[in-house]
């Protein structure tokens, strides 16, 4: 088979064609909620209804380009690039929080727990960063490892129950979750531990202090901030421990067989727990980003979902570093444009349409090939020619 | 009634498991198929039961084409087979499991409970089975087990039944008994078809003896052919089934075992008192019918298991309640009994299952990370010693045949420093080649000095290879015995029974 | 199927037995003691059987908060002490030993939390109940789904859609029963979508699950907001179902209104589980359909097609949990709001394990949940003291400490969540 044709059948093109549909799955939605259809279909019919239609639906993805990637309708260069930057600031906590949830799918884990966990560590870090007085960047920095500590930890609890007693991680991180934020909301209601100075009635907690924000890459200009470099660590990191660590050769293992690595001598209970941690750590880099990536004060819902869409990212990312940065970037650019659209009156909300279809033909790789009558491929013998130029290393998964 | 297949054709991807396969069993006929493992006899049973969908050929009963979608078109039309492994609900109950898919109810679909346990019994009393309809499956033995599995066959009024190497899990005097059986049932008319590749019974039992081998059908020979002429036919070459051993050079004692106790999560005592010792370049063979806790025994040595009471002695060093790791770096090189479950990593890479126990140190990690040249240097080496059939050092370990996926874990275990090596079924489900290579191996490290605890329920393996034979029956050991022992002798003690003239 | 040991033919060693009931009971009963009755609440507490309108009303039960607290105490003191004789003698604590410590636990409880006031247990009851059912529902899909091997996440999607199609169907026919069949076609969709990719695309049943509640969240956002919220009173007002007090049964004292002064989509639930009992255990149906989850090649080799049985249980469960979901709005309070299911599905899960995939069993934990919503409600109206954070937390702890303790005892069907691969 040619190249190109197995080019075609990779995942790699299957993600794209993923993204398409998912895409084409919300024109849809935006079509058949617009007004405009409507009111076009009532007064000149279904051929002016088409045309509202499609109008709909070219404004609304049309929005959201102007707000995630590049203002068409900015009076400068550097306004106009303005929402790239936006995508990257609000892709930084998706890549982080999709890179912990990735790595615990390869282990064989189900992380569901990201916004408990993020929250956690994010209930850490707001006490050093409003609680603690600490010199410029040791406070940032501590802020920082303590957001990452305290989301590890609640990562572990979770690994630990399940080590010892068998318990279905999908169940006890769904519930920690609501237990983690319920109790960072008590400690924001409470004047004597968290809460915001002057927040009255409201759970609010302060706003970190300067010393402790994530410094501004472009101070002025863009928000984008010190988050966005986390990331792209965090990335490195994750694509060093899965692919040339010994410890994350183990988490595999574990993630593939876990009798077999047991007979080959790994406690597969202390690895849950480990990777566990790991997981959840990335996700307390994610927290931060929140937590200190913000001037203003902020409540229990600081953790925006993000925990939750770090599965739709690591799904759509399919394991490796790079396709995880991506798809962070993607559903960041999500989050960048959604603004624009509601100006012109579609409901972002659509967005988490696309978001959900991407994922669900992402995982079903057959559907897709179906879809398009792309060959299954059990080899890739030309790619794997083609790949093996460039190669010397014999890694697999 | 008559069976014929002609000209039947199954591929899996580039694999012909069964090529252009043709046979006739006529009515009353025990019919068997001799090939060694891996040759198509369950590719070409799972055809005949409608499991599998043949790419080309046809399926004849008394001259009547027959188009199977699924194995209820296949019961249907008379053909019930007795599978290796039993197709039992270990939940359910002997009756539930009897009549699954074909049950007696009443009008709103209501199970007649009543009506199933008396087609048991009905059954049952046929053949002198004493089988308790209401007994649950995974609380009988597994000879019992087998007997629910014939009875279930029969329910469906079967006229050809097909036997998938049923005495894997037999002793001697339970396979005499099947035999009986068959007979029995051949007399009555129904066609037995009877998969094998063990010679021994195909000479006791069958009528004809066709031999498959690589998916083709070599030949159809009569039983009374040797054992010599029919191993020929079954492996393509001239086999020496024998293996070549001198006599073993003994050291010291290695591995001391003392009153070892091992209870299971269902307080069965698994290991109840076993003491034994083995020494430097002996070869042990623990025989005995499967499911008599040889296989707990192993577990237990690599700590997979808890020790009860008793200890385990590697070398003077206590390893009673050490971990896995520990037991692995104490020096117990170990084959498990299952290798896709718990010896492989199916989707790793061969180098990355070469390294499965040796994470933590040279020459396969370097500090933190792994060392990919220092990886897939030792790789080539190793295919190359083991003579290991495979396109690459990458290549996925799953893609890989039988033979060749034991020889990765046999290469990866023998190459490390051992003090005690442990293989459990060594063989099994693979081709002949591997088994007289693997064999090969088990002697050379005996001779190298290292003792060898060997589990096999295969007894011309344990024949083979044994300097001495434990035989376990119920987690004990019966009695230590020399390979000079009968087979009739071995037959009682894996029943139990010590024989006169033995000592315990 | 091969054995490592051949059960039945081992001698068996002394019997183990576990000390965790004891232990807990020994904690708990040092909290009730200390924390409810030395150091409890020197106020009047008072026990209200029945409904105050109900035919026959029984005097309440008077007494102080903390003598109730250090007499329920010394009681279970009595219990775990007989709980550890048990024990000490390699005994097995019975569960229905247990299940008398948790009730006499929890009557301490109200009366420490409710002194100065009452506690209605009539509306307790009644209440734990009503709100149980959307549980039991999606516990009912649970059971099915994983009884032939199918790891159902999605409940919390399928309840989502029956309580968002129920709304809105039903205020656009003006017809409450539509809406409720509407619910159950639309939940039965969504898990259809399930069923496919988890049977013929053999995808990872937990990925398509967390995939598909992503969805339904979405869609049913995007619509709210889009629609709902621009029009309430043409899409989002349905009304609920009314209260149909059943003749006779309703009269019975304490517990007649509890039972049987319901709304449909409670008799319904009374209906549906023990039909679920039944078909799965005693028809043929059942049978084919456990055995495809225990052991699906054994079930294929018998005749009995995989996928299909697969397949229609897990449709079939979804219209329950569809059901479930219209008791959430047409059968409780009406409107549809934003993601108003609130982990519902999750706790649906937890309640299919605890109870053993028996719908009886998971029905009995189903109530234990409604009874913590409830609680936690009338927690935080009676004793405002509480931070109404941690008294919100109460259902999801519970979850845990059920799931925690009790999971290493059960056995799910063996072939759950492994796909079936035929060549």
């Amino acid at each position: 088979m040619s190249v190109l044709k197995e080019i075609l059948s990779t995942s790699a093109t299957r993600a794209f064609l993923s993204i398409l549909m998912g895409f084409l799955v919300g024109a849809i939605f935006m079509m058949v909620s617009g007004e405009e259809v409507g009111e076009a279909l009532d007064s000149g019919g279904l051929g002016d209804a088409f045309a509202a239609a499609l109008m709909t639906v070219a404004d609304g993805y049309g929005a959201l380009f102007r707000g995630s990637i590049f203002n068409t309708r900015a009076d400068d260069l550097a306004t106009a690039i303005r929402p790239l930057t936006e995508t990257l600031r609000l892709g930084a906590p998706l890549i982080a929080a999709g890179l912990g949830i990735s790595l615990g799918f390869r282990v064989g884990l189900f992380n569901i727990g990201g916004n408990g966990q993020m929250v956690f560590g994010i209930l850490w870090a707001t006490w050093v960063s409003t609680r603690m007085e600490l010199p410029i960047v040791l406070h940032m920095i501590a802020a920082v490892v303590v957001a990452i500590l305290g989301a590890a930890l609640w990562g572990a609890l979770v690994g630990f129950l399940k080590a010892q007693t068998g318990a279905h991680e999908v169940i006890l991180t769904i519930m920690l979750n609501y237990v983690s934020i319920y109790l960072f909301t008590w400690f924001i209601r409470n004047p004597n531990l968290l809460q915001q100075v002057e927040a009255g009635g409201t759970p609010k907690s302060d706003a970190p202090a300067v010393t402790a924000q994530l410094p501004q890459l472009f101070p002025g200009t863009y928000s984008l901030h010190l988050g966005f470099i986390l990331a792209i660590l965090a990335a490195i990191t994750y694509w060093w421990l899965m692919e040339r660590s010994a410890i994350g050769y183990r988490f595999r293992m574990v993630g593939h067989n876990p009798h077999a690595a047991r007979t080959a001598g790994i406690s597969v209970e202390r690895t849950y727990v480990y990777a566990m941690a790991v997981s959840a750590a990335f996700l307390g880099v994610a927290g931060a980003n929140q937590a200190l990536g913000t001037q203003v004060p902020y409540t229990e819902t600081v953790h925006a979902g993000i925990g939750f869409d770090g599965i739709t990212v690591a799904l759509l990312g399919g394991g490796s570093a790079v396709g995880i940065f991506f798809a962070g970037l993607l559903f960041g650019a999500f989050k960048a444009g959604g603004p624009q659209m509601q100006v012109i009156g579609v409901s972002p909300e659509v967005l988490g349409i696309v978001q959900g279809a991407i994922v669900l033909f992402i995982a079903a790789p057959p559907l897709v090939r179906a879809l398009f009558r792309l060959p299954s491929l059990s080899s890739t013998p030309a790619l794997d020619r083609f790949r093996a130029r460039f190669q010397r290393k014999g890694a697999s998964s | 009634m008559k069976l014929e297949l002609q000209g039947m054709t199954k591929r899996f991807g580039p694999v012909v498991a069964n090529d252009d396969i043709s046979l006739v069993v006529e009515p009353g006929q025990i019919h068997a198929l001799l090939g060694e493992n891996g040759a198509g006899k369950s590719t070409l049973m799972n055809l005949l039961y409608g499991l599998y969908q043949p790419d080309e050929g046809r399926i004849l009963l008394d001259g009547v084409e027959q188009k199977f979608s699924g194995p209820g078109d296949a019961m249907d039309a008379g053909i019930g087979m007795v599978h290796q492994h039993f197709m039992l609900v270990p939940v359910f109950s002997v009756a539930e499991n009897v009549v699954l898919g074909n049950e007696p109810s009443t009008r709103w679909g209501s199970l007649d409970l009543a009506t199933a346990r008396e087609r048991v019994q009905e059954i049952s009393a046929r053949f002198g089975f004493d089988i308790d309809p209401d007994a649950i499956i995974e609380d009988l033995p597994v000879g019992i087990q087998q007997r629910v599995e014939i009875v279930k066959a029969l329910a469906r009024e079967a006229r050809v039944l097909i036997l998938d190497e049923p005495t894997a899990v037999l002793t001697p005097q339970e396979t005499d008994e099947l035999m009986e059986i068959m007979r029995q049932l051949a007399a009555e008319g129904t066609s037995i078809v009877f998969i094998t590749h063990k010679l021994r019974e195909v000479k006791a039992v069958a009528d004809v003896v066709t031999v498959i081998r690589g998916g083709k059908v070599i030949d159809s020979v009569s039983p009374e052919s040797s054992v010599g002429e029919l191993a020929s036919l079954m492996v393509g070459r001239e086999v020496d089934l024998t293996v070549n051993k001198s006599a073993p050079q003994l050291g010291d004692v290695v591995l001391e075992v003392r009153d070892l106790v091992v209870v299971d999560d269902r307080q069965q005592k698994v290991i109840d008192g076993i003491s034994l010792d083995v020494r430097a370049g002996e070869v042990l063979c623990l025989a005995g019918v499967e499911g008599n806790g040889q296989t707990a025994f192993a577990e237990t040595l690599l700590g997979l298991r808890q020790v009860t009471s008793g200890s385990i002695i590697l070398g003077g060093q206590d390893i009673t309640d050490d971990s896995v790791r520990d037991v692995l770096e104490a020096g117990v090189g170990y084959i498990p009994e299952d290798r896709k479950k718990d010896g492989l990593v199916g989707d790793f890479t061969l180098e990355e299952n070469f390294m499965t126990d040796g994470s933590f140190s040279r020459p396969w990690t370097k500090g933190l990370s792994i060392d990919f040249a220092s990886r897939h240097d030792t790789s080539t080496d190793l295919i190359e010693r083991f003579d290991i059939r495979t396109p690459s050092s990458t290549t996925l370990a799953k893609k890989l045949s039988g033979g060749n996926q034991q020889k990765v874990v046999v290469a990866r275990e023998l190459t490390r420093d051992l003090k005690l090596f442990i293989a459990a079924q060594p063989t099994r489900g693979v081709d002949v080649g591997s088994i007289e290579f693997i064999h090969e191996q088990i002697i050379a490290t005996r001779d190298r000095g290292i003792p060898v605890v060997i589990i096999s329920t295969e007894l011309d393996e344990v024949y083979g290879l044994a300097d001495r034979i434990a035989v376990m029956y119920r987690g004990r050991i019966v009695a230590i015995v020399p390979p000079t022992t009968t087979r009739e002798q071995m037959g009682q003690m894996m029943a139990g029974i010590l024989p006169e003239g033995i000592a315990a | 199927m091969s054995t490592t040991v051949t059960p039945g033919i081992f001698s068996l060693a002394d019997a183990k037995v576990s000390w965790k009931a004891p232990w807990f009971m020994a904690f708990f009963s040092v909290v009730v003691f200390v924390g409810f009755g030395v150091l409890g609440r020197r106020e009047p507490v008072e026990y209200s059987l029945t409904r105050d309108d109900a035919n026959f009303v029984l005097p309440p039960i008077e007494a102080m908060s903390h003598v109730v607290g250090l007499t329920l105490g010394v009681i279970l003191l009595a219990i775990t002490a007989l709980a550890f004789a048990w024990v000490v003698r390699k005994r097995p604590v019975p569960l229905w030993w247990s299940l008398v410590f948790g009730l006499i636990a929890i009557t301490a409880l109200l009366g420490w939390l409710a002194a100065g006031d009452r506690v209605p247990v009539a509306f307790l009851l009644a209440n734990a109940i009503v709100l149980a059912i959307p549980i039991m529902f999606g516990g009912m899909a649970g059971v099915m789904s994983e009884r032939v091997g199918v790891v159902n996440i999605a409940i919390e999607g399928q309840l989502l859609t029956g309580a968002f199609v129920a709304a809105v169907v039903s205020t656009l026919t003006g017809n409450l029963y539509i809406g409720l069949i509407a619910a159950m076609i639309a939940a039965s969709l969504v898990s259809m979508v399930l069923a496919v990719f988890a049977v013929r695309y053999l995808v990872d049943q937990i990925i398509v699950g967390v995939v598909l509640n992503v969805l339904v969240i979405g869609v049913t956002n995007f619509l709210y907001s889009q629609w709902l919220t621009q029009d309430a009173a043409t899409t989002n007002a349905p009304g609920t179902f009314p209260v149909v007090s059943l003749p006779i049964l309703s009269d019975i004292p304490i517990l007649g209104p509890v039972f049987f002064e319901n709304r449909i989509t409670v008799y319904l639930a009374f209906v549906a589980v023990p039909l679920l009992w039944y078909i799965l255990f005693r028809t043929r149906f059942g049978l084919r359909a456990r055995a495809v989850g225990e052991y699906p090649m054994a079930a294929d080799t018998m005749g009995v097609g995989v996928a299909a049985t697969r397949f229609w249980w897990v449709v079939m469960g979804g219209a329950l949990a569809g059901l479930g979901g219209a008791a959430l709005t047409i059968g409780n309070v009406g409107a549809f709001g934003k993601e108003m299911t609130q982990g519902q599905g999750f706790i649906a899960l937890a309640v299919v394990i605890l109870g053993r995939w028996h719908p009886f069993y998971m029905s009995a934990a189903a109530l234990l949940f409604g009874f913590s919503i409830i609680l936690r409600v009338w927690a935080n109206q009676v004793s405002p003291g509480i931070p109404t954070d941690f008294i919100i937390m109460v259902p999801y702890l519970v979850t845990i400490i059920a799931v925690v303790g009790f999971v290493g005892r059960v056995r799910p069907p063996a072939a759950v969540g492994k796909p079936y691969v035929k060549e």
